[in-house]
């Protein structure tokens, strides 16, 4: 029995249809993450799953029980907001406490279990503090604190780290993982922040203008793209026009010109059928920049142009041209970084790409 | 002249002429009421100047004025709770509506464009003796004669919160849509219903507009004196119709001014106790 489930869900605002036929189930204890960008239509999926929105179509079952008509106060989900959303008037214990107030809690219990969520977010000592004392990692913890206390069925997160600041948003991320593991809760976390997503899910959902893409844990979605949208969304993504010649014993093989002879596995390209065009799916970091000339044994080389540095500190982002390509490659730096107009030696494996069918458009 | 010296001035130089107005038209006027509170009429039409005590004396002893002094409170504060009960679902409505809000309040500001001694007397249309009301229902046949429904306390009451209304409905306008609608989903979520959400998060939060609308709504029906000489009768006089009185049609200046002194201090000490135990400072805490 799955945590939640949607059979094909449709919601429309108006003429506007914000999510198409979405089906998905979620595992017990599983953390998935909608991943999109915004208007994609993972907070109208976040907030039909709380009750905040009803569907114009299809189910929503929790726990097995389909909710559709079951109003929010009885759904017993824990919802984390962006922007927090504490009661302002009320100090950190009576907003944690906030939701066992309308659940059979005796006092003693509360406070008991009042503590120990704040001890879990690790703010044991903030309960008499007001909201706006708080720095926005703390506030954003106490909010989580309110959302777990009540023990809920599933956890959602609406972009809980969005207005956080960098430094603090990655020791959240890693904090927020924590404590879902260790009181094991469903959880469906919406982002449109790829690094989140990657860090943190058991399986990704990848939403785009109201349909899902892929759905796939988060490697199988990095390395293996459905879809050209999954392909540019998640990573630096190199897209290449390609022909497949051959599908042969497993294999793949593509001809482009101003490259040799590309021959992937079967499971990097499951959507490519027959020979035809294709797209070639590179990741900017698997493409090596080399000085001009050299070579290597069980690599494809291939000759480029620096055309322009971005340098990053540790690692530097070049764009290159190959032939009458455009790519581009992100390498960490050694000694220096290769500087615009040098010619390169271009490497890279051919397990590292990928293919995709050519997307025709509706 | 350094930087700082330069921008400690400058928050003077911009409230230069506000303050100007004030001095002006308020605080020196005020003075002369003070003073002219303390001289006396005399019968032959000159005022002696001096400093006698015989209007306070009047003013505060005579129970006429005290009488009158207390029902214009009873009024005030009466067309307060109406107004609060009116408005805030109103205000409620208005800042939850999405596309139309706009629509709405300019519908709520729509009244302000007429003279409130107009919209005061249409009233007279609405419930005089050959008034809309009347007509209707000697029509249906429900009575043979007109009933004479004006010129009494509640009619008073009635126009006060006819003329009142707008000004409670904006301020507590202005505190709910300060409120983040996520606050009432995180309480709705965590097990509340959408009443108890409402009673937990939004009124609380909403309470320094209402309280701002009610001390408005309050003053402003305390020192009225159209609204009873169009819609009370001839025991309906508020304070501010005796103020009125003393000074336009027995021209004595020194008794009018004690009088609008005193309902002036009583205000001003409710607005003080107000401010105390609903001061703005109070609910506002924990705001941010």
């Amino acid at each position: 029995m799955s945590a939640v489930s949607l059979s094909n869900i449709v919601k429309r605002f108006g003429d506007y249809t914000a999510v198409h036929q979405m089906s998905l189930d979620i595992e017990e204890g599983s953390f998935v993450t909608l991943l999109g960008p915004s208007g994609c239509g993972k907070t109208t999926t976040l907030r039909m799953i709380a009750g905040l929105l009803d569907p114009s179509e299809g189910e929503i079952a929790i726990k097995g029980k389909r909710v559709n008509d079951v109003p929010i106060h009885k759904r017993n989900l824990g919802l984390v907001f962006q922007n927090y959303a504490l009661f302002p008037h009320k100090t950190v214990a009576d907003n944690v406490a906030f939701g066992l107030n309308y659940r059979n809690v005796g006092k003693e219990e509360a406070r008991r279990k009042v503590a120990e969520a704040l001890e879990l977010v690790q703010l044991p000592d903030l309960g008499a503090r007001y909201p706006k004392e708080l720095s926005g990692g703390q506030q954003q913890r106490i909010a989580l604190a309110r959302a777990i206390v009540i023990e809920p069925d599933v956890l959602l997160l609406d972009e809980p780290l969005s207005a956080l600041d960098a430094n603090l948003r990655e020791d959240m991320r890693v904090e927020l993982k924590r404590i879902q593991q260790s009181i094991g809760v469903t959880t469906v976390f919406v982002t449109h922040d790829q690094t989140e997503a990657l860090a943190m899910s058991d399986q990704i959902i990848v939403m785009s203008e109201g349909r899902v893409e892929q759905i796939g844990a988060p490697e199988e979605v990095y390395n293996t793209p459905a879809t050209e949208f999954v392909a540019q969304f998640l990573g630096a993504s190199n897209l290449l026009s390609a022909k497949c010649t051959a599908v042969e014993g497993g294999e793949i093989e593509l001809d482009l010109p101003s490259f040799p002879r590309i021959v992937i596995p079967g499971e990097r390209a499951p959507g490519v059928a027959g020979t035809g065009p294709v797209r070639l799916v590179i990741r900017a970091e698997k493409l090596h920049l080399h000085p001009a000339g050299s070579t290597a044994e069980g690599m494809l080389n291939v000759d480029a142009i620096v055309e322009n540095v971005d340098y990053q500190g540790q690692s530097a982002r070049y764009f290159l041209r190959v032939g009458d390509h455009q790519m581009q490659a992100i390498n960490m730096i050694e000694d220096h970084p290769f500087a615009a107009g040098a010619k390169v030696a271009l490497r890279f494996r051919a397990k590292d790409c990928a293919a995709l069918p050519v997307e025709t458009n509706p | 002249m350094s930087i700082e010296q330069r921008e400690a001035r400058q928050p003077w130089i911009l409230l230069t002429p506000a303050l100007t107005a004030i001095v002006l038209l308020l605080i020196v006027p005020l003075m002369f009421i003070i003073v002219y509170s303390f001289w006396l009429k005399s019968a032959a039409g000159a005022d002696t100047p001096g400093f006698f005590l015989d209007n306070w004396q009047e003013a505060l002893t005579d129970p006429f004025y005290r009488d009158i002094l207390l029902n214009t409170l009873k009024i005030a504060a009466v067309t307060t709770v109406a107004c609060a009960l009116l408005g805030y679902p109103a205000a409620y409505f208005i800042a939850r509506s999405k596309g139309n809000r706009l629509v709405l309040l300019v519908l709520l500001m729509l009244p302000f464009w007429i003279s409130y001694i107009i919209r005061t007397m249409s009233w007279i249309n609405i419930l005089g003796v050959s008034g809309a009301l009347n007509s209707a229902m000697i029509w249906i046949g429900v009575i043979d004669e007109p009933i004479q429904m004006l010129y009494n306390e509640t009619t008073v009451i009635l126009g006060l919160v006819h003329f009142l209304l707008p000004f409670m409905v904006l301020n507590i306008f202005v505190s709910l849509e300060g409120i983040d609608t996520n606050l009432e989903d995180a309480a709705n979520s965590l097990g509340a219903t959408r009443w108890q959400g409402f009673l937990q998060v939004t009124l609380p939060l909403s309470l320094p507009g209402l309280a701002a609308g009610g001390l408005l709504c309050f003053v402003l029906a305390a020192g009225t004196y159209i609204t009873p000489v169009i819609l009370g009768g001839p025991r309906d006089a508020m304070f501010a119709n005796l103020v009125y009185e003393a000074i336009i049609r027995q021209l004595n200046w020194p008794l009018g001014s004690a009088l609008s002194l005193m309902l002036l201090v009583v205000l001003g000490v409710l607005v003080l106790i107000y401010n105390r135990y609903l001061g703005m400072a109070q609910l506002a805490k924990g705001l941010g």
